[in-house]
């Protein structure tokens, strides 16, 4: 940990988003923008990777802060990371999903008392319908999950949706919302005591 | 074992030579260092007085749980003979306020105990996540108030000092400030649990969406969303009394403050980072609580705090402040530091 702040900055969906909020702030982002490849950048201060990295690297301490999704955030409940910020942006939300011809989660229900669904959200799935009463056999998936219903792997999914586009595409419709998403900054928690000042002026720069 | 033996067997851990999720074997090289390390605490302890006690690894649980409900996180359990429940501890203060209640019935306070012991925690947490640890640490009864808190954050200071270390600070906080304020709010008491462990985890987002539904008046809220957010050097304490210039918030911010002084007096204050969000997740403190960083590290070292009703709960009524230091932490953030050299 150095005496100048390291901000993880999430590659895919929240990237252009984070790069806005950043100019905003003052830093200078024109070399991220530019590069595709790189992954450090260390004249400003700035780390990029997949945004399901984001609290790991946080957590330990090699990024002061970050900025990832909720859908993260609620997946890794287990990361020692302080949430600072709703940053309001990349929203979208996680959803059970199932084949809009008929009901099969219901019918699996009914008849077998179980249901199996497919996820790259293990955790926040089996509490959901932990939660809920019902059994559910949790199938992790990495790639597209949409595909493992439309081939009799599953009877739903839950995933992230933000538009319901790819869903539909795929035949598939949202039956239940589990929790809303968006961009949060987070904290690694000993920086957010030693680099007090640093972290709120960024929180105060945002929330300006 | 010949050198093909081991690698047929390396290949695949068999249960006859694995360990214990989060349990792990030190070598010489290691275990010199750790040694070290910890002999330097030690002796820091104490020459400061603090006489080095010994108490067995495994209690009953029934003593366990009646120093705090949730045992601290004691999760592994025996029986013995008789078909009592032991559980191996989880921190050292419980135990020695069972041995200060017991073998101290009669003895004048203050009294001053330091310890160089291993306790077990179950976590959830991921793979290798340590579950057997060695803590180095302090006990003080009998001494009430800042002047008790004062000595434990100094003497913790001075022993991460011997231990090599030059970077650390101690963060400060008032264990039972939020609780106190939610009550003064008249928040339902049903919802301060959720609220207090929505902090614990620094959970800023959540902790405001919960604020938001308790409709409480705008300078109560604000307060209540703003406090975790202040840390710093004791110009937050003054921050904090012009922001919430309520009687529950008062008497903690004076005793903080009276804290500062006192530890400017030891030449530490500046080593001090107050943080009126600090909440530990031990059931017992009951006024200040400590935690311990090094920049060279995300994590904590070690912490602790004021306990005042927990002996008492053992059969003898005195105040007590404590701090405990991960060994293998601190011996983490001595490497650390020494690669920034």
């Amino acid at each position: 940990m150095s005496d100048r702040l390291t901000i993880a900055v999430p590659r895919g969906a929240l990237f252009g988003g984070t790069l806005d909020l950043l100019d905003r702030l003052g830093i200078d982002t024109s070399e991220v923008r530019s590069n595709d490849r790189r992954l450090l950048f260390a004249g400003v201060g700035i780390v990029t990777m997949r945004p399901s990295d984001v609290p790991t690297y946080v957590e330990h301490g090699s990024a002061d802060v970050g900025i990832t999704g909720k859908d993260v955030l609620l997946e890794q409940s287990q990361r020692k990371v302080y949430e600072l910020l709703d940053l309001g942006y990349g929203h979208c939300e996680m959803v059970v999903a199932a084949p809009a011809r008929g009901d099969p989660i219901g019918d699996a229900l009914r008849r077998l008392g179980r249901v199996r669904i497919a996820t790259k959200y293990p955790r926040v799935a089996g509490e959901h319908f932990a939660a809920t009463g019902r059994q559910a056999e949790i199938v992790e998936v990495k790639g597209s999950v949409e595909l493992a219903p439309l081939t009799g792997l599953v009877d739903g999914i839950v995933d992230l949706t933000a538009t319901g586009k790819t869903l539909e595409e795929n035949n598939l419709r949202a039956v239940e919302t589990i929790a809303a998403s968006t961009a949060r900054l987070i904290a690694n928690p000993v920086a957010h005591k030693l680099k007090a000042e640093q972290i709120d002026a960024i929180v105060e720069g945002i929330r300006t | 074992m010949t050198g093909e033996d081991r690698s047929v067997a390396g290949g695949a851990t068999t249960s006859r030579t694995r360990l214990p999720a989060g349990t792990r074997d030190v070598l010489p090289e290691e275990m010199r260092e750790l040694r070290a390390i910890g002999g330097r605490m030690r002796q820091t302890f104490e020459d400061a007085g603090y006489g080095e006690v010994h108490t067995p690894a495994l209690e009953y649980e029934e003593v366990l749980l009646r120093g705090d409900v949730g045992a601290a996180g004691a999760r592994y359990r025996s029986f013995d003979e008789q078909g009592a429940v032991l559980a191996l501890r989880s921190d050292m203060t419980i135990p020695i306020a069972r041995v200060v209640a017991t073998r101290y019935a009669d003895a004048g306070p203050p009294l001053r105990f330091s310890y160089l012991a291993h306790a077990w925690r179950a976590t959830d947490r991921g793979i290798g996540e340590p579950r057997e640890f060695l803590q180095a640490g302090i006990e003080l009864i009998g001494v009430p108030g800042a002047e008790g808190d004062a000595e434990v954050v100094a003497l913790a200071v001075a022993a991460l000092d011997a231990a090599g270390l030059r970077r650390h600070r101690v963060g400060v906080g008032d264990g039972a400030l939020y609780r106190r304020l939610l009550a003064s709010f008249r928040v339902p008491e049903e919802a301060h649990l959720p609220l207090l462990e929505t902090l614990s985890r620094r959970d800023l987002v959540g902790l405001e969406g919960q604020v938001d539904q308790l409709e409480l008046a705008q300078d109560e809220h604000d307060l209540l969303v703003r406090l975790p957010q202040l840390r710093g050097g004791r110009d937050v304490l003054d921050l904090a009394e012009s922001e919430a210039a309520g009687a529950p918030t008062r008497a903690a911010l004076e005793g903080l403050r009276v804290l500062h002084d006192l530890l400017a007096e030891r030449g530490v204050a500046d080593r001090v980072i107050f943080d009126l969000g600090l909440v530990r997740e031990l059931g017992y403190y009951t006024g200040a609580v400590f935690e311990v960083y090094d920049p060279a590290v995300g994590f904590t070292l070690g912490g602790g705090g004021r306990y005042d009703d927990l002996i008492g709960r053992f059969g003898r009524d005195l105040p007590a402040c404590g701090l405990a230091l991960d060994v293998q932490r601190v011996h983490l953030a001595q490497a650390a530091e020494e690669a920034l050299r």
